[in-house]
């Protein structure tokens, strides 16, 4: 057989020729007999109770359909975890952009026009915009204290550890909001019939989340609401929670009209009206030995999470066991909270709190090595986590991880020591500034703690009289190559040709709910199901005799077309079974958070021009350790867009606030990447294995947005001895940190100058 | 989706799209963008900003790569367009699709059509393109999944197939 080894090679993308050739259908691209066009009313203010609504009488209002929060058949709310968010605000509106009201009609520019006919009258109420403020709690705008959740870590006796501690190093930094900037908007199509309920298709990434959320707003049984996922357009965490949103206003629009509705945001509101990463503040106090080990410490972690709970616990629990990334605390003490103010809510976006809290880690450490008086390297290599030891939940590393050997490789890689020579050398003359700078960290994947418990995933596998097998999971393709990788792993437990495995639509009448795509879940813990349900397929032709122990694709087309002729269909499920090993306490936050952690090392060598203060990153060095690749060219697809991304959070992407609101929701004045802004991103793996994913792979997708930013930012202080503690760091902010009167009032000079 | 005056009248406009001869009756300020996609059912050109920065929207307008949504369908009147579903329209969009393919040069897809013709338009200029002008070629093409490299990658290999060194 010529079949085997599918799994590791670089197969192409299973939706991939559509793709290529304009064929691909994502919901924009569809249309059905009758079918209007949503848009939605929004909140002009920050916080206010509503007062009147009226509409414009030069309009015939007759023509369209309106929809209010009275209209709705269940409850008013967007289901996800607290059920707080109002699908459509009714007397009261607690951030800018929030949704009043809904209005259909046919001719989308008259219905654009109509949507500036409503008028909305409010009665301001006191805003708390920033997370200082909310924290202060002199307005409260959200329970009783503007607190979505807390956490607190705790491990050893810190409190002791400050006596003997020969340095004490203190630091905070921030991390501004960033859009997900998908290139596809949010959209989507709903139907309605009495019959059969609701039916949604749009570009989501969580089918069932969607689901749950449509059954509670329209009242609506199980059976009665289908969901399906579209070809979708980029989605990075920006459609694991809002789509439930959008969704529910097509439905509502849908059952109300008797006709489909299609909602697509342009890109100005899907920027102004739509999640975010949430903004951090991280407080470091690290008591370390005279040669810079981390004797323990204090790190506070918070976050901003606009008006409503939504995802925020969940970004907060990552950014909590993040906190401490991948070094040895013999004690520490982490609080962590998630703070309410009257911006859109925050929310999910790749990497989900880590890149918030490994930045203000890996620019802690390079903050310690100053102050020890040791190279970043040294100071890294001084306090990195081995196998044996414990994590700041008490979770003991069993996997042979060898931090310094990625250390050492990513150094070699990225010629870091003569680099580092060079560029002190070369630094003392001209006006460009060359530096390098690494980031050392750690991703957890899959869900933390107890939640893939709690998920109780359910994948299915279907084989056909003709052979072909089908992947039946709600996990959903949106660039990252689910369907592609699923497959292969299917492929290479049946012993069948890569192309006669094919994977279903997510269609919530069609596939069980595998979970949502979400936390580098799907090719480790996914992944390992998929493998089991087609073991499943395989041990029920073996059992009937239909098929042997070594067989071809024919004999197993044969054996499955008998069965499927004795029997009517061949199916098989696999449900998510907790590891026995596997200790989580969710009140003390301690224990295992992860059934697996990807590791890295990130070298940047950047360019700061002091003619410009423009920052050009030269090269990127990204090395990582994934248990297994399964798929070398996806692999690296995700590596290099995630480093893009994190390219863009440190240097480009800002989000400009106004009382709550973005103001540059444009592409003209939001700037991600370009390819003429993007060094040489060259990635580099080593695989240890996993036991608890499928072929040994863990989580790769968020792990690459994690590095990047220290890195760059360490790299900018080695080349100008600024020390910059918030991202982005813009031109402008170059410009302002290097004027002569701000270099007089920072004293601290880079370890560059130093030398 | 721009807002058009009610009032203005939509006329006949006639143009090649793809090799075939094309006629619609269009309000002459409506977007190029809107026509192909709606009028005539071409959806693999994408919309992604609606005001010229992401590049998804990219056409070859007789051989110029202009962004769709920028363009009144009055100003295509008689042009030669060709959009992704244009393969046999043209020489260099097979090798370019099947070589972003194999590079992962589509990850969501959605700016994989602009992305292409915007590589067709490139090759077209400069059949054998080192990476700096592939970057300058693209740089109107916005794209968040790839970072660009696997981009990069398919574009110099469909230049190395069509020209044999």
């Amino acid at each position: 057989m010529t079949v085997h080894h599918i799994v590791g090679a670089s197969v192409p993308r299973k939706e991939g020729w559509g793709k290529v050739t304009g064929a691909a259908r994502y919901v924009d691209d569809m249309t059905l007999p009758g079918m209007l066009y949503g848009a939605t009313v929004r909140s002009s203010v920050a916080r206010g109770k509503i007062k009147n609504i009226s509409f414009d009488p030069s309009v015939d209002w007759n023509d369209f359909v309106i929809v209010t929060a009275r209209d709705i058949p269940g409850k008013n709310c967007i289901a996800l975890i607290l059920d707080d968010q109002p699908c459509l605000a009714s007397e009261a509106v607690n951030h800018p952009e929030e949704p009043i009201l809904l209005l259909a009609h046919a001719d989308r520019h008259k219905l654009r026009k109509a949507v500036e006919a409503v008028s909305i009258e409010y009665e301001p109420l006191p805003p708390v915009y920033t997370m200082e403020e909310g924290e202060r709690q002199s307005t409260i705008i959200w329970g009783a204290d503007n607190t979505f959740k807390s956490y607190l870590v705790e491990k050893g006796d810190v409190d002791a550890v400050w006596k003997s501690a020969a340095h004490i190093v203190e630091g905070e930094y921030f991390t501004g909001a960033q859009e997900q900037l998908y290139i596809e908007n949010n959209g989507v199509i709903a139907a309605f019939d009495p019959e059969n309920g609701v039916t949604v298709w749009g570009s989501l990434q969580c089918p069932y989340y969607v689901h749950k959320a449509l059954m509670a707003l329209c009242g609506l049984q199980e059976e009665n609401v289908r969901v399906v996922q579209m070809e979708t357009g980029g989605a990075f965490g920006g459609k694991e929670e809002y789509p439930s949103m959008i969704a529910g206003h097509a439905a509502l629009l849908a059952i109300k009209s008797g006709r489909p509705v299609k909602i697509i945001y342009d890109r100005m509101e899907d920027m102004v009206a739509t999640t975010k990463r949430h903004p951090s503040r991280t407080r470091h106090r690290t008591a370390v030995t005279e040669d810079g080990k981390i004797l323990g410490g204090e790190i506070e972690f918070t976050i901003d999470g606009g008006a409503y709970a939504t995802l925020s616990s969940v970004v907060l629990s990552r950014g909590t066991i993040h906190a401490g990334g991948p070094y040895y605390w013999p004690s520490v003490r982490i609080r962590t909270k998630a703070v309410a103010t009257n911006a859109p809510p925050h929310g999910a976006f790749r990497g989900f709190g880590a890149p918030q809290s490994l930045f203000a880690m890996e620019r802690h450490m390079d903050r310690i090595a100053q102050v020890v008086g040791v190279s970043p390297v040294e100071i890294r290599r001084r306090n990195f986590l081995r196998p044996g030891q414990t994590t700041t939940t008490q979770q003991v590393i069993r996997e042979q991880i060898d931090l310094n050997h990625l250390l050492d490789r990513a150094l070699d890689l990225s010629d870091y020591v003569a680099k580092e020579k060079r560029f002190t050398q070369e630094n003392k003359l001209g006006k460009r500034r060359k530096g390098i700078g690494i980031a050392a960290f750690l991703h957890g994947a899959g869900f933390t703690g107890s939640g893939e418990r709690y998920l109780n995933s359910l994948v299915g596998m279907e084989a056909g009289a003709d052979g072909v097998v089908r992947v039946l999971v709600s996990s959903a393709e949106f660039g990252q190559g689910t369907n592609t990788v699923l497959c292969q792993i299917a492929a290479e437990a049946l012993s069948l040709p890569y192309e006669s495995v094919a994977i279903a639509q997510p269609d919530t009448t069609v596939v069980p709910n595998s979970g949502p795509t979400v936390a580098s879940r799907t090719a480790m813990i996914v992944g390992k199901l998929v493998q089991s349900a087609a073991q499943g397929i395989k041990q029920t032709l073996m059992r009937t005799g239909l098929l042997g122990d070594d067989y071809t694709p024919e004999q197993f087309r044969a054996a499955c077309g008998k069965y499927i002729a004795a029997h009517g269909t061949l199916k098989s499920y696999a449900r998510y079974e907790a590891p026995g090993d596997v200790f989580w306490d969710d009140e003390k936050y301690r224990g295992e958070a992860y059934a697996a952690f990807a590791w890295a090392v990130y070298v940047a060598e950047v360019t700061v021009d002091l003619t410009t203060y423009s920052v050009t990153v030269d090269d990127f060095v990204a090395l990582q350790e994934v248990g297994k690749v399964l798929n070398p060219v996806l692999a690296a697809g995700q590596i290099t867009g995630g480093v893009a991304q994190g390219i863009g959070f440190a240097l480009y992407e800002k989000v400009v606030w106004q009382n709550g609101r973005m103001l540059n929701n444009q592409m003209t004045n939001y700037i991600m990447p370009t390819s003429v802004d993007l060094p040489p991103i060259r990635v580099f793996f080593e695989e240890l294995g996993n036991v608890h994913g499928a072929h040994g792979a863990k989580g790769i997708g968020e792990l690459p947005m994690d590095g990047p930013a220290p890195a760059i930012v360490n790299a900018v202080e080695d080349a100008v001895g600024v020390r910059f503690c918030s991202i982005p760091v813009l031109q402008e902010d170059l410009f302002e940190a290097l004027q002569p009167e701000s270099l007089e009032q920072d004293t601290l000079t880079s370890t560059r100058e130093k030398a | 989706m721009k807002t058009l005056p009610e009032t203005s009248a939509k006329c006949e406009l006639s143009f090649t799209v793809n090799g075939d001869a094309q006629k619609v009756f269009a309000h002459p300020m409506e977007r190029l963008l809107d026509v192909l996609r709606n009028d005539l059912k071409l959806t693999g050109t994408k919309e992604g900003c609606g005001e010229g920065e992401c590049g998804s929207c990219s056409v070859l307008l007789d051989g110029m790569l202009v962004n769709s949504c920028l363009v009144p369908v009055a100003q295509a009147s008689g042009a030669n367009i060709v959009t992704i579903e244009g393969m046999s329209a043209h020489a260099l969009m097979a090798p370019l699709q099947e070589a972003f393919l194999e590079c992962g040069g589509a990850q969501c897809g959605i700016c994989t059509p602009g992305m292409i013709l915007a590589a067709v338009h490139l090759l077209e200029k400069k059949p054998e393109p080192a990476i700096a002008d592939i970057r300058e070629g693209l740089a109107g093409n916005l794209c968040r999944c790839t970072g660009y490299m696997q981009i990069f990658e398919a574009v110099a290999r469909a230049a190395r197939r069509r020209v044999p060194a």
